[in-house]
């Protein structure tokens, strides 16, 4: 019995030190504190500069522009990359893995340094032209893309194309009517993983964007070197919305896998 | 030409030689020569005998090494917890553990140094602390994902095998449940090790000036210092190469992105 409780306490102890900073910077945003301490008066101030002010609303779209953009061609590039090297022979097929490994293992920092050296440095290419930053980041998703797909193909019935073969399909609507369907989950779920993973990144924004650019991350690091009160507190309100909407996201994902698991638990529990 | 399934993976090689493996060459080539293009070893010999940058290799391979440690012993009891309950809420408080993943770092980062702030009073006071709790708070989930899967993968009939033989139910952990998770552990270190040594912004964030490995990189960045920042970038590779032959890290590296469950 104590070590149920125990194992229980433990479990919620962690889980709060994970979200109590989040949830209290979100009361807080919804009043007039400038700092963590006594609360003053509610206000929705922080949510009309956030969706108010030009700069936060640029950077913001900035961001989730660059995400889908990127995610969407290294969906393509991924996608395709597994195909390929699924079919390929043997040694191209480990000469495309073991290169595809590489931005997975390496340092997001060496990822966006060594991308900048080659494209700005070594190229010349401008950083306001956003090949590099958008060079950068699908470097950094398309690896994760090959690595979801990867598995439905492995598990896919190899007959079922040979067969669309055999009555008259050409090699090419055989792939786009036949094989490209049945990985169609892995796709998603790859596009997905590809778009947190760039919303997530600093590093390779960092050594990759124009100088008037800016995404969530490079913003928000740097505004927490400077002073300003009002955008520091509007960037509360910034996480309390990213907080929300990931909420949202995953209910809506996750809700019939979740009704689901409880019919059974509650199954199993009578 | 006819069309072929194989063909596809040449435009996919391509992409992956200029953007992966031609800037590697570049930094091999940026890191032995000096601004005049001239072959020098100067850049290799300056880190491995200034006592500043030789000083940096360790402060950041100590919070790295505590760092995991933490998030380890933090990490381990909860997947194993929640791998092993029974209660009908598990994958709802598993989601929970994992959807920290999901929330932009630079804003959990911030909302952490508030709460910090508020405790400690002065930041600047506890660096070190600081790091570790930052980096904790940031990379925790990366942790727990990959154990919880391997420990809730594990065949409930050894741990049952060993009971009916006559094992305590510490003896079946330290013996049968422990070993057996020992790759989700490996994966969960190499999760974690490696961000530690070079994520230098929560550090950044949490005032604490110290540098780091990656904080070499962004001041070489910062100083146009291509060569610098090459040859700190290539010892970086050569330890994540050494890492990953030591670990044997295969599978499990897609858990990065939060693994979308």
């Amino acid at each position: 019995m104590i070590w149920k409780t125990f194992r229980k306490m433990f479990l919620i102890l962690v889980l709060v030190f994970l979200y109590l900073p989040i949830l209290i910077l979100a009361v807080y945003s919804f009043t007039e504190s400038t700092n963590i301490g006594a609360i003053r008066g509610f206000s929705l101030h922080n949510y009309v500069t956030l969706f108010t002010t030009a700069e936060l609303i640029d950077m913001i779209t900035g961001t989730i522009t660059l995400a889908l953009a990127a995610a969407a061609i290294a969906t393509v590039l991924g996608t395709i990359g597994a195909i390929g090297a699924f079919y390929s022979r043997k040694n191209a097929s480990r000469f495309i893995t073991t290169l595809n490994q590489i931005p997975v293992i390496n340092a997001d920092v060496v990822t966006g340094f060594s991308i900048c050296v080659l494209l700005v440095v070594a190229l010349n290419i401008s950083k306001d032209s956003y090949i590099p930053l958008l060079a950068g980041h699908v470097t950094l998703c398309a690896p994760f893309v090959f690595l979801s797909v990867m598995p439905r193909i492995q598990q896919m019935d190899p007959s079922i194309y040979e067969a669309a073969l055999d009555l008259g399909a050409t090699p090419f609507k055989a792939l786009t009517q036949i094989l490209i369907p049945q990985i169609v989950p892995g796709i998603i779920s790859g596009f997905a993983l590809a778009v947190t993973l760039s919303l997530d990144d600093y590093f390779i924004a960092m050594y990759t964007k124009p100088a008037t650019f800016d995404t969530i991350s490079t913003y928000v690091v740097n505004a927490t070197k400077g002073a300003q009160t009002t955008i520091k507190t509007a960037l509360w309100a910034l996480s309390t919305v990213i907080f929300l909407l990931v909420v949202l996201i995953v209910l809506v994902t996750n809700i019939r896998s979740l009704r689901k698991a409880n019919m059974e638990g509650g199954r199993r529990a009578q | 030409m006819r069309f072929s399934r194989k063909s596809l993976g040449i435009p996919y090689a391509v992409f992956l030689v200029i953007f992966v493996a031609a800037p590697l060459l570049f930094l091999f080539y940026y890191a032995f020569t000096n601004g005049q293009g001239q072959f020098t070893v100067w850049n290799f010999t300056h880190f491995f005998t200034d006592p500043n940058t030789l000083g940096t290799l360790y402060y950041s391979l100590l919070l790295a090494l505590v760092t995991t440690m933490v998030c380890l012993l933090l990490a381990y009891p909860v997947a194993y917890f929640l791998a092993t309950s029974t209660m009908r809420t598990k994958p709802v408080v598993l989601m929970l553990f994992v959807m920290p993943m999901w929330i932009n770092f630079s804003l959990r980062i911030t909302a952490l140094k508030e709460i910090l702030n508020v405790l400690e009073g002065n930041l600047a006071m506890h660096p070190f602390l600081n790091a570790v709790v930052g980096m904790t708070y940031d990379f925790l989930p990366f942790m727990i994902l990959p154990i919880y899967t391997t420990i809730s993968r594990l065949d409930g009939a050894l741990r049952e095998a060993a009971m009916d033989l006559g094992a305590n139910r510490v003896q079946t952990f330290l013996r049968v449940t422990l070993p057996l998770s020992v790759p989700g552990i490996i994966s969960g270190v190499s999760m974690v090790f490696l961000p530690a040594m070079t994520n230098y912004v929560v550090l950044d964030m949490l005032y604490n000036s110290t540098y780091i490995m990656g904080s070499l990189i962004g001041s070489y960045f910062s100083a146009y210092n291509w060569h610098g920042g090459s040859m700190i970038s290539l010892i970086l590779l050569a330890l994540i190469c050494i890492f990953t032959l030591l670990t044997g890290n295969e599978e499990e590296s897609v858990g990065r992105g939060g693994a979308l469950l």
